[in-house]
């Protein structure tokens, strides 16, 4: 029951974003235009060489923001959350199909700006240190996208809402902030940062993925219903 | 009992057990304050500004406290459904005065800092952690502002805080682990090479107490103060009412 | 079927519902009337389990709304001002959503856009291009293949000319015969035209007349 609402609601989710392609012309242009703008602000190449890994993920973070308001919107724009409400849908489920469609979402943002990064910051990632990258942009995916779903969620129809979510998000976001741009600089080839150490974030980014899919999944349904 | 800890007249929200309380606190800080100014000595290395620590790390203490009352009452607010509110109430009120002592633990610690090192800030993991703690009770206290019923606004706060509780030692963790590349943490540790005699300690464990009682006083009567306020809304409900049949035309 | 007595309801303090009765048999069509403010939506809404009584009680299904909330929901289907609908999809997308949250079938699908004259050129178009009719007719074809045993409209007539509400109310009717409760709220008794509901007056919060109670009072 629950795998089924949880398919149903992602498949939606994605098939509603592939319908408006928000995400492919008008998050991702706007976020390569801040890795632009971050290397133009720097004015420094070295500078931006050693920033790139963390450039990368704050932006995303950025973006995420506003994925995650619009994922919300969506729902609140006809009463749509009411009307899930009203079937009695699983909390879990719907946050578990959101938070899926999120991180899809978050994860293609990921890679075309490690590909930015490459094409802009002259970053050289080696075939060695491709699971790593990999690994991390899974898990900083992860991480970002459920938090943000169980934010989001919390702030959804509140008045509050534009404001309070990046008041909210960026404190609970830091653990992967952190973690995800030591990871990504190491693979980015960066010399201060060891495999043994870089494969350490990747653990402590485990740890939080694991932690707020259990707290999201526990916490989103009585948080819906706070609402009525 | 109930008369020492209910208020009796309408008007205050004070009782036996906090006016003990209250004059508890007083004289212990009047303590702090004349010890820790005027009879303990000053540091060998740091001279007088080590009088900044008699300040900040009860702070400090009582930040972490709050955090775990706000927490722990959210908890019991969100499981139990007697008395629940009267929990979330306890929550907020131990969040907003948290808050203030975050706040004087980061000014503290940062003047300290500077006096001792000669920068505000280093990064150093109590400091950073208590820094997002800071910014994290900010926002649970702006989700308690919105609209919305006195229920709505505990399940909403409660979970908030009870992510916090998740939150902050992932956070704290990703910084000593962060730190720890840079290498400086011993440096950093503003009180790590102070000296302390008998009576500095002394000083020090009065702080934590009186703060301890201050926070306790501040944290019942702002509690008291919101438990009157949501009464004042549920004791509207019968007026509301009966006005609200009265514009009923009768069947 | 729907047994609410002496609901108190609040919303922010205020009374919206100050003390309501009301009894539904399995197999009504029942119209909740009443001007503006009276508390029609949050009868409706106690109803669909989406509200609790802070004094007095709510059953329906003979399931308790604050007790067995999620079951009651899941029975119920309620319809808001708000259609639910998702702009960017097509209606037989949209529909299919609720069929893919009930497990229902494509063929559901189809069946219950044919029932309600979105089978076709309609179907494929997404919802945002449909006329308010047209929407209102797709949020109630989630209804149908949801299987809901009580239908919970507010104001469904609102906005629909006079075809769209024709339309609605054999919709409706049809609904009923094959054994759904209906109840909905209404400003506007005169053009109830083919329905025949009992009427329920609502005003303040309170019921203050019910048609069934009257007998040979033409129903």
């Amino acid at each position: 029951m629950i795998r089924r609402t949880a398919t149903a609601v992602f498949r939606k989710d994605l098939l509603i974003e592939w319908r408006s392609r928000a995400l492919l012309t008008r998050v991702v242009p706007f976020a390569v235009l801040v890795l632009v703008l971050f290397a133009i602000a720097l004015d420094s190449e070295p500078l931006v060489l050693r920033a790139g890994a963390g450039l990368v993920w704050m932006t995303t973070l950025f973006s995420a923001l506003v994925i995650v308001q619009r994922s919300f919107e969506l729902e609140r724009r006809d009463g749509a959350l009411d009307v899930l409400k009203t079937l009695g849908v699983d909390g879990t489920a719907l946050f578990l199909g959101k938070a899926a469609a999120l991180i899809v979402q978050l994860l293609t943002l990921v890679v075309i700006l490690v590909a930015g990064a490459v094409v802009l910051y002259g970053v050289n990632v080696e075939p060695s240190a491709l699971v790593l990258l990999v690994t991390t942009a899974l898990l900083g995916s992860c991480g970002i996208g459920l938090v943000g779903t169980l934010y989001g969620g919390l702030v959804s129809g509140t008045s509050g809402r534009d404001t309070l979510l990046p008041l909210l998000l960026m404190p609970v976001t830091a653990p992967v902030l952190i973690g995800a741009s030591r990871a990504t600089e190491s693979a980015f080839g960066g010399d201060a940062i060891d495999a043994t150490t870089a494969w350490a974030w990747v653990g402590l980014l485990a740890v939080f993925v694991a932690a707020f899919a259990v707290a999201g999944a526990v916490s989103f349904g009585p948080l819906l219903d706070s609402d009525s | 009992m109930t008369t020492i800890t209910t208020p009796t007249t309408s008007r205050s929200t004070s009782t036996t057990a906090t006016r003990v309380l209250g004059t508890v606190a007083l004289v212990l800080m009047a303590w702090v304050v004349v010890s820790g100014l005027f009879l303990t000595p000053a540091d060998v290395v740091q001279l007088e500004s080590v009088r900044i620590m008699y300040v900040h790390v009860p702070s400090a203490w009582i930040a972490y406290l709050a955090f775990v009352t706000t927490a722990v009452a959210s908890a019991i607010s969100l499981f139990r459904r007697h008395r629940s509110l009267g929990f979330d109430r306890v929550a907020g009120a131990s969040a907003e005065v948290g808050v203030l002592f975050m706040a004087i633990t980061l000014v503290t610690g940062s003047l300290w800092g500077r006096l001792t090192w000669g920068t505000f800030w280093q990064w150093d993991p109590r400091l950073t952690t208590t820094a997002f703690l800071f910014v994290t009770y900010v926002g649970y206290l702006a989700i308690r502002r919105l609209d919305g019923t006195p229920r709505q606004r505990a399940r909403r706060s409660a979970i908030l805080a009870l992510l916090a509780v998740l939150e902050i030692p992932l956070v704290h963790f990703s910084v000593v682990l962060w730190r720890s590349l840079h290498q400086e943490a011993s440096v950093l540790n503003t009180d790590g090479d102070v000296r302390l005699d008998g009576l500095m300690l002394f000083t020090l464990f009065s702080g934590v107490i009186a703060f301890s009682a201050a926070f306790a006083w501040f944290v019942v009567h702002r509690q008291r103060v919101a438990a009157m306020e949501d009464l004042r809304l549920t004791s509207g409900l019968d007026v509301a009412l009966a006005e609200r049949r009265a514009e009923a035309i009768p069947s | 079927m729907v047994d609410v007595r002496d609901a108190v309801v609040t919303m922010a303090g205020f009374p919206a519902l100050a003390g309501a009765t009301i009894a539904v048999r399995e197999g009504d069509i029942v119209v909740l009337a009443g001007p503006n403010g009276a508390g029609k939506t949050t009868l409706l809404r106690l109803c669909a389990g989406l509200v609790a009584p802070v004094r007095g009680s709510a059953r329906v299904f003979g399931l308790d709304v604050a007790e067995q909330r999620d079951e009651v929901r899941s029975r119920v289907g309620f319809l808001g001002h708000a259609n639910g609908l998702y702009g960017e999809l097509t209606t037989r997308e949209n529909v299919a959503f609720h069929a893919a949250l009930v497990g229902a079938s494509r063929d559901e699908v189809d069946a219950a856009l044919h029932r309600l004259g979105l089978g076709g050129r309609l179907a494929d178009v997404p919802v945002a291009r449909l006329s308010a009719g047209q929407r209102r007719r797709c949020a109630l074809a989630n209804l149908v293949v949801r299987r809901a045993g009580l239908w919970l409209l507010d104001e469904p007539h609102a906005g629909l000319d006079a075809t769209a509400r024709r339309e609605l109310d054999d919709t409706l009717l049809a609904a009923s015969r094959s054994g759904a409760t209906i109840m909905f709220a209404s400003h506007d008794l005169d053009r109830l035209g083919t329905l025949r509901p009992r009427i329920v007056r609502i005003e303040s919060g309170c019921v203050t007349s019910d048609s069934s109670l009257r007998k040979g009072a033409g129903q």
